[in-house]
């Protein structure tokens, strides 16, 4: 930014806050560091998609439980990071992937069931 | 003998994690600037580009080192809250193309050749972003604010009742959702309207965005500086004319959204040629 302006924050209140108080939420930065910026081949490879706790957590969280739902996976049913309703994973470590995507295929019939109950929770929107 | 020491020469023990790319930087500017591990960044001038580092120590941010130390959560945060301070830093003195995270070289000479290798794209991207921000604006689902017609009153079993009832939900249900995502797509095009340039990028999930509410825009926006005052209104009037959102505006952030060489063109709103 050339203007030189501190970095504000403006609710649709049309209230304008001044910012530079607290630093900026921690998930907006990792969406910007981890999927955005230009990709610049340097000497030590590593892609970011390797990286296992991005993979399967980071990553799809940010792109939003919907899409990981998507594509069939639901790691943070498991997680006690993420998830109070934590269970063990049934099979932890990297698998090859087509043994993942064997166990893929019984989730998206699971996934009928969530879409219920994700209506529910649209429901509880409606005041 | 000497040719035999030669061989024997150490593999470096620091490599250069870049940070972004700036057409210049002045040495006073840049000792102001903390890097990765709290010391200055400095330059690597070449094509007549900066390309702005940290010094990184081969034994945390090697290859194996940094595959293992992107696992740790709390390692994580702190690089991407240093990788981030530093573009900002940046951003606030001119355009800067910021670079992914974990973009490390093993010496100066292959960031050099980086610069050297990419400088028309580079140079491009610099004069596209200057005298412009980068504005996020993210849409959340107002709790109540697109109220369920009342039940209509009918005969019928109490299961038949039921299930009619719960159609009916699941009718409002969906058109509530197509509101939404009406006055969100609505919003977004608007907003490409004042801006440079928009992107659209997935709703963050609840656990990260901290809302309580559901996102339903995550948007960013490549804004002029002269436009700016135009471009906040019109987020304040937006709010107003759809109350089903809660709109945030936040930033100037650096540039992360608009310095893709290819960018998604179902994410892609509007590019100017």
């Amino acid at each position: 930014m050339t203007a030189g302006q501190q970095p504000s924050v403006v609710q649709n209140s049309g209230q304008v806050l001044p910012a530079g108080h607290e630093p900026a939420n921690l998930g907006d930065i990792l969406e910007r560091v981890l999927d955005r910026g230009i990709v610049i081949a340097g000497d030590i490879r590593v892609s970011l998609l390797d990286i296992e706790l991005l993979t399967l957590k980071l990553r799809l969280v940010i792109a939003s439980v919907d899409t990981a739902r998507q594509i069939g996976i639901d790691w943070w049913e498991h997680d006690p990071w993420l998830s109070s309703r934590a269970r063990p994973p049934i099979e932890p470590g990297p698998r090859d992937p087509e043994e993942v995507e064997a166990e893929r295929r019984p989730r998206v019939a699971a996934r009928a069931l969530r879409r219920d109950a994700e209506a529910e929770e649209w429901d509880g929107f409606d005041g | 003998m000497g040719s035999m020491v030669d061989a024997a020469l150490p593999a470096p023990t620091a490599g250069a994690w870049l940070h972004g790319v700036v057409r210049d930087a002045g040495p006073a500017t840049l000792a102001r600037i903390g890097g990765m591990d709290g010391g200055p960044v400095r330059a690597v001038s070449a094509a007549g580009l900066v390309a702005v580092v940290s010094t990184a120590p081969l034994d945390e941010y090697g290859e194996q080192p940094l595959r293992r130390n992107l696992e740790d959560l709390a390692w994580l945060e702190r690089a991407a809250r240093a990788h981030h301070a530093v573009l900002e830093a940046l951003a606030r003195r001119g355009p800067v193309v910021p670079a992914r995270l974990a973009t490390v070289h093993t010496d100066d000479e292959r960031v050099a050749r980086s610069l050297t290798t990419r400088r028309a794209e580079l140079v491009a991207t610099l004069d596209r972003l200057t005298g412009r921000g980068e504005w996020g604006v993210k849409g959340y689902l107002v709790p109540g604010a697109t109220a369920v017609g009342a039940e209509p009153v009918t005969a019928g079993g109490v299961g038949t009742a039921y299930l009619r009832r719960r159609r009916a939900q699941l009718n409002a249900r969906e058109e509530r959702q197509r509101l939404i995502s009406a006055a969100a797509d609505a919003v977004h095009g608007a907003l490409c309207e004042a801006a440079v340039s928009g992107r659209r990028h997935p709703p963050q999930d609840r656990r990260l965005s901290g809302a309580s509410a559901p996102m339903v825009l995550n948007g960013a926006y490549l804004v002029d500086v002269a436009a700016l005052p135009r471009f906040t209104e019109l987020v304040g009037s937006l709010g107003g004319r759809h109350p089903g959102l809660h709109l945030e505006l936040t930033g100037p952030w650096p540039a992360y959204s608009f310095v893709a060489e290819r960018p998604e063109p179902a994410l892609t709103v509007r590019e100017p040629g």
